[in-house]
């Protein structure tokens, strides 16, 4: 969870980037695996960042770690896959494509702590200041609402109210519990809303910011270390043979 | 930076959808600097004035305004930049993750220039006595700490009003006299004008130097605190206010049964990542019409030890058993649970279930597998004795926080179940609620259904407790 809520886990190399050179390198990444199903752009890519991961920080055991989600949606994929056409050729392209748009967003989680990536987005990208602190104030209910799921379910108990065996019994329970984390979700927004303003929020005034989000030259080597190595990966695919554009 | 001036002139507000006025008529003088205690019943007004004050009653939706509600001679919604609110609840306040980040929201949103942000910062964090960097991640702080880091986040916007709504009602009583402090050092530093709306007057008294009282919308009483305390006392308390000097009666003592109701053997818990207890091996046994009181510092694993002793968290070691059944109780089915013991949450809202107030009292009787007429019966008893009757059908959501409160002790009660778990059941509670919940338990204790309330209340456990079972870092402290 500290991943979601707090502090960053790696504050140094990577997480000394603006967030919005992340964000753009995933933009990068991104492109050339949307539009081509091939395993060789996909895997150069792979190999690359898996390279890239740990001089920009993320070292072995966090990529292990931060890397599990996506470890186990893989493994949903060949699960699925096996079942239905009962052979597992054809993974090995889509199973590196999803690694190679993963990782860079593990590289954005692990290094970015979120009140630097509001403060990128409306500086560097005029996002409203509205949204951005908007939902960095929201993320930081995200605990509270654990917290008051587990004694809405504490409390179902003590009334006699249990998941019971049967299907229909389990689902009226947890949406009994959704219901109730809704609601309380809502008022939460509600009071949180009304202390923001009242600190100014809704002012007119031009907003300044006492932290400034810098760029780089850092930051721009970074995104055109990427947009070459997503062109390398792309040509060698091309040149060899293997690149097959997914809507022709 | 000074004081603003107040003036309230025939003013009043009438919620959109209500007939009657919230406020009516109200001619009200506070020069600047001056420092006004508003009291009142639920339903008074105080809350409307204290919201209007702060600018927040504002167009022809919300509702319909008469007279005129000044802030340094200008209409308070236009004075807005001038006031500073704190409210309720610590955690619906904070918006950022590191502290001095979070003060520093305010000049942002106001525009102050960047290079003045940090110096307001800090001279705001020293007022409110906050104790430590700027770096200190807000997850990190007691509630205590975060009213004082809200406090300092209001005062960074340099107001000349600072309106406090019952700050401290969500708080222990360390944490209270942390805010308490904070406030009495800010409005001496800067001279600010300061409206409070607090129940727990006496510890407010040093910080106050005017006192006015609303009812039903109108002005009941004004004046300096001796004077508005002598005169009124009678009418106060009625309104559910803690006067001053009045004296909790200790409960007296008691011979209890032998009876068992719960057992817990050497009952630990660990938070999931914890590296330590929570609650250390702990024995012991409750007996029928007894009343337990755990008391003991936030984090000293009360409340865990209340929740294993309602079988609703599941020791790490240990077992607590009811003598009905050989199962351990985190381990029976909830309909079984209900017959052994009955808990009362914290917050109400939490525990309600059902839309109407009768339905929540049927609801456990029926999982007990009691006839429709045994359980009609029953709740009809509870309604009776909690004077909730008139509100049989209503939405337990829609009742006041006073009648949420005796409701959820009905619902606990109402499988007739031999003991009854209580969590902080006097938090945030007015001095009429908290006389009516105490005259409920020591009914239902002399009727022989054991207590365990876990609280901060020294009164209340004064009051009710047979036996007090001191905690610190998860250990009954001998």
């Amino acid at each position: 969870m500290t991943l979601v809520l707090g502090a960053p886990v790696v504050r140094r190399r990577g997480g000394t980037l603006n967030p919005t050179s992340k964000v753009l390198a995933m933009a990068v990444v991104a492109v050339p695996l949307f539009l081509s199903t091939d395993a060789v752009t996909s895997g150069i890519m792979v190999a690359v960042e898996l390279v890239a991961l740990p001089l920009l920080g993320v070292g072995p055991r966090m990529l292990g770690r931060a890397g599990a989600p996506i470890l186990f949606g893989l493994a949903g994929i060949w699960l699925a896959n096996w079942i239905v056409s009962g052979n597992l050729s054809g993974l090995v392209a889509v199973s590196l494509r999803l690694v190679a748009l993963g990782l860079p967003g593990l590289l954005l989680v692990v290094t970015t702590d979120p009140v630097d990536l509001a403060d990128a987005l409306v500086q560097r990208w005029h996002v409203s200041p509205r949204f951005a602190y908007g939902a960095l104030a929201a993320l930081r209910l995200i605990p509270l609402l654990i917290d008051e799921v587990q004694t809405m379910r504490r409390a179902r108990r003590a009334r006699g109210i249990g998941a019971g065996w049967t299907p229909v019994s389990w689902a009226r329970l947890t949406g009994g519990l959704l219901f109730g984390m809704l609601v309380q979700a809502i008022r939460r927004g509600v009071r949180l809303a009304a202390a923001m303003d009242s600190r100014g929020f809704d002012s007119a005034a031009e907003r300044t910011f006492a932290r400034q989000s810098t760029v780089t030259w850092r930051d721009h080597l970074f995104v055109l270390a990427t947009a070459i190595v997503v062109a390398v990966a792309v040509a060698v695919s091309m040149a060899t043979g293997h690149w097959h554009l997914l809507f022709s | 930076m000074s004081g603003a001036t107040l003036l309230a002139r025939r003013w009043g507000w009438r919620y959109a959808g209500r007939r009657a006025w919230a406020v009516g008529n109200l001619d009200l003088t506070v020069p600047a600097g001056q420092r006004v205690l508003l009291l009142g019943a639920s339903g008074s007004g105080k809350s409307t004035l204290l919201v209007g004050l702060g600018g927040l009653l504002h167009g022809q939706e919300s509702g319909q305004a008469a007279g005129e509600l000044l802030v340094d001679g200008v209409p308070a919604y236009e004075a807005r930049h001038r006031t500073g609110f704190l409210l309720q609840d610590p955690d619906s306040q904070l918006v950022m993750s590191r502290s001095g980040d979070d003060v520093a929201f305010g000049p942002e949103c106001h525009g102050v220039p960047p290079d003045q942000i940090w110096p307001r910062v800090d001279e705001a964090m020293d007022a409110v006595g906050f104790g430590y960097g700027r770096d200190r991640p807000t997850a990190a702080l007691s509630g205590g700490e975060k009213q004082r880091l809200a406090l300092a986040g209001q005062l960074a916007n340099r107001p000349g009003l600072l309106l406090l709504d019952e700050p401290t009602a969500n708080l222990d009583p360390e944490g209270a006299a942390l805010v308490r402090e904070a406030v009495a050092a800010a409005v001496a530093a800067t001279a600010s004008t300061l409206v409070v709306v607090e129940h727990r007057v006496e510890e407010w008294l040093p910080i106050i130097d005017r006192v006015v009282v609303l009812g039903d919308g109108e002005l009941v009483a004004d004046g300096p605190p001796d004077e508005v305390f002598g005169r009124h006392r009678d009418a106060l308390e009625r309104m559910g206010v803690w006067v001053p000097g009045t004296v909790v009666r200790a409960a007296a003592p008691r011979t209890v049964a032998t009876t068992p109701v719960l057992r817990a053997d050497a009952v630990s818990y660990r938070h999931r990542g914890a590296l330590f207890d929570a609650v250390r091996a702990t024995t012991l046994s409750l007996r029928a019409g007894e009343a337990l009181a755990v008391v003991g510092p936030n984090g000293s694993g009360k409340t865990t030890l209340a929740m294993m002793l309602a079988g609703l968290a599941r020791p790490r070691t240990g077992s607590v058993l009811a003598p009905d059944a050989n199962r351990p109780l985190h381990r029976r089915r909830p309909a079984s649970l209900v017959r052994a013991v009955g808990t009362v949450f914290q917050q109400p809202e939490h525990q309600f279930v059902r839309s109407t107030v009768r339905d929540e009292l049927v609801q456990a009787p029926k999982r007990l597998g009691w006839s429709a007429e045994r359980s009609a019966a029953r709740a009809d008893d509870l309604l009776d004795r909690l004077g909730l009757t008139v509100l049989a059908e209503a939405n337990p959501f829609t009742l006041s926080g006073g009648q949420q409160r005796r409701l959820s002790v009905a619902t606990a009660l109402s499988g007739a179940p031999p003991a009854l778990v209580l969590d902080e059941p006097t938090f945030g509670q007015d001095a009429r609620t908290w006389r009516e919940l105490l005259r409920l338990l020591e009914e239902v204790r002399d009727a022989g259904t054991a207590l365990v309330t876990v609280s901060h209340d020294r009164a209340f456990v004064t009051a009710l407790a047979d036996r007090v079972l001191p905690m610190a870092d998860g250990m009954v402290a001998a």
